[in-house]
């Protein structure tokens, strides 16, 4: 899976790197960091919700209202470096298929 | 609105026709330009500038063809409007009737090459002695000697400007660096940046509202100097309103650009001579005329060009249009070593005559905050910005051997290069910008105030990243290859 944290003016004035760190401690945490790719990317579009994180190759099952289904992704919106590694354990790691 | 917009009425008139040309574009009309712009622009019936309307339409018609892209067979951007070129007078030193035969003299005695004499009361000058220096008319306390030079050739620092037999300027593409003072400065507007935006207008249409691919607009960090109409945050939100995806400020790049300049001066180890590589122009001054220094410009491409990569790298089909101040920019998109990453480059005049011409009033938009880069990524607009930036970065890797110079405008940098080349130079680190007080007296910005260096410095004071780490270990984490 690739995650992809928003570093567009708006969520990096609201913190995307600390997200980001956040985000490379958790992996790191839960031992997935060989299957899960950390990437950074332009404004992906939902700036009055940031920091948006970007869920790519993922099963969309909706847990909370945070979580936004897409086509072929799911955007997770107001991720914090408070709250990244309850949003990864309830909505990405259960997505993440190990066996 | 306003003609105040502008420093100068030239640039007034090349933004009419730069409007008229774009909303053609989009409203129809395009196909009678040629007949019907003129007309507008110079209603008539009596000429207000040129010997007839005739001509001064002509005129207008060339400017309508470097608004439509110049003439593309010339590599060069800066292009010379053959009937705008008045032919200026370039007799060099002329004595006129203030003349009054003094018996002080004061021209005779400070002529260094004894070109001058009195004959029959009156100051004559030998042209075949006088180098044109200019100390006589200083000297004269009737000011009575004048330097009958064209601005034009005055204004090029490397010389590429001559006059053919036509008595027309023309511009050596061997010598000229792209620099564009010429079109700034030229009081006939006859040497002109040809304009790309008829090929944004087109890449804009065809991303089908960035559905079929997303255009990117990366803005020059001197763009906030110009907005003396409507905040930054205003301007952006009308750049996006014109059909830009994302506005991404090239401050991100220039802090990358920072950190890989420092780690590239250390790695060159003891004795190491380095120059900035960020000025299109300044890197085509050094290739042309100091080229046994070539291998000491910084081997990082451009602010611009990086910010492009990052894009890209997180978007492979975006289309990236540059906007900034500078007229070598149109011609560095189009050097291989930038690899493609710009698709075109608009300038400042350009996009306000693209807002204005979509009926877009900036003081009216809502704001759309712009934060990308650090403090030190965002004062690369002004001379002196990447000195300190290099100086800070160096430091904070824990070496100290950088010693920076800035060098402000393309005199300094001749000087400069010159004492390295004599091996007098007291500093290794050279940042060179062709133009005077760096991207913020640009040729194609709107306004050259001296204010515009005080906004720069407030704007960086404004990024929310004071350091660059952050930038850097973005760029870091978007580039590292996928597994």
């Amino acid at each position: 899976m690739t995650i992809k944290v928003c570093v567009g003016s708006s969520c990096h004035l609201k913190g995307s790197y600390d997200v980001i760190e956040a985000f490379k401690e958790v992996l790191r945490k839960y031992d997935v960091e060989d299957i899960v790719e950390l990437q950074a990317s332009f404004c992906l579009g939902h700036c009055s919700r940031g920091v948006t994180v970007r869920c790519e190759d993922g099963a969309p099952v909706a847990q909370d209202d945070r979580v936004e289904i897409c086509d072929d992704c799911f955007i997770i919106h107001d991720v914090n470096a408070q709250n990244v590694e309850e949003l990864f354990a309830n909505e990405i790691y259960p997505k993440l298929n190990l066996n | 609105m306003e003609q105040k917009l502008f420093d100068t009425n030239v640039q007034w008139i090349k933004y009419k026709v730069l409007k008229e040309v774009i909303r053609r574009a989009y409203e129809g009309g395009l196909e009678n330009a040629y007949l019907e712009i003129p007309k507008i622009i110079s209603p008539g019936p009596k000429s207000e500038l040129n010997c007839c309307i005739y001509k001064e339409r002509a005129i207008v018609q060339e400017r309508i063809h470097m608004a439509m892209g110049g003439d593309k067979d010339n590599p060069n951007p800066v292009q010379v409007m053959e009937t705008a070129c008045d032919e200026c007078p370039a007799a060099g030193m002329m004595v006129t009737p203030a003349c009054r035969g003094c018996l002080m003299h004061a021209c005779k005695d400070v002529c260094p090459r004894n070109a001058i004499t009195i004959v029959n009361h009156r100051c004559v000058i030998d042209k075949s002695k006088c180098i044109e220096c200019g100390k006589c008319s200083q000297a004269c306390p009737y000011s009575a000697i004048i330097a009958q030079k064209r601005p034009c050739m005055q204004s090029c620092k490397v010389k590429a400007i001559s006059i053919n037999d036509q008595d027309k300027a023309v511009i050596d593409n061997s010598k000229c660096i792209s620099c564009g003072a010429c079109v700034y400065k030229c009081p006939f507007g006859a040497i002109s940046d040809r304009s790309l935006v008829l090929d944004i207008i087109k890449l804009l249409q065809e991303s089908e509202n960035n559905t079929r691919y997303r255009v990117y607009a990366v803005i020059a960090p001197a763009i906030v100097s110009q907005c003396r109409f409507g905040r930054i945050t205003q301007v952006v939100t009308a750049i996006k309103k014109l059909g830009f995806h994302q506005v991404v400020e090239a401050a991100l790049g220039a802090d990358i650009t920072l950190y890989n300049e420092a780690r590239e001066f250390r790695e060159k180890g003891e004795g190491a001579v380095m120059t900035t590589s960020c000025c299109p122009a300044f890197v085509s001054f050094v290739e042309k005329n100091f080229p046994e220094f070539k291998d000491a410009i910084s081997s990082s491409v451009s602010p611009m060009v990086t910010t492009a990569k990052l894009i890209k790298h997180s978007d492979p089909t975006a289309r990236v249009v540059f906007i900034g101040p500078c007229a070598a920019k149109k011609g560095e998109y189009t050097l291989a070593k930038t690899g493609g990453m710009i698709d075109s480059v608009m300038s400042f005049e350009e996009l306000q005559a693209f807002v204005d011409a979509r009926g877009i009033d900036t003081t009216q938009q809502e704001d759309t905050i712009l934060d990308n880069a650090s403090y030190y990524g965002r004062i690369f607009a002004k001379s002196g910005g990447i000195a300190q930036g290099v100086a800070y970065v160096a430091g904070k890797m824990g070496f100290d051997g950088v010693k920076p110079i800035a060098m402000n405008g393309i005199d300094q940098c001749r000087m400069q290069l010159t004492l390295l080349r004599a091996k007098k130079a007291t500093a290794n680190f050279f940042e060179g910008m062709a133009c005077d007080g760096g991207c913020i007296g640009g040729p194609l910005c709107i306004t050259h105030s001296p204010r515009n260096v005080v906004d720069v410095d407030k704007y960086g004071n404004e990024a929310k990243e004071k350091d660059i780490d952050g930038s850097v270990r973005l760029y870091e984490m978007t580039m590292q290859d996928k597994k």
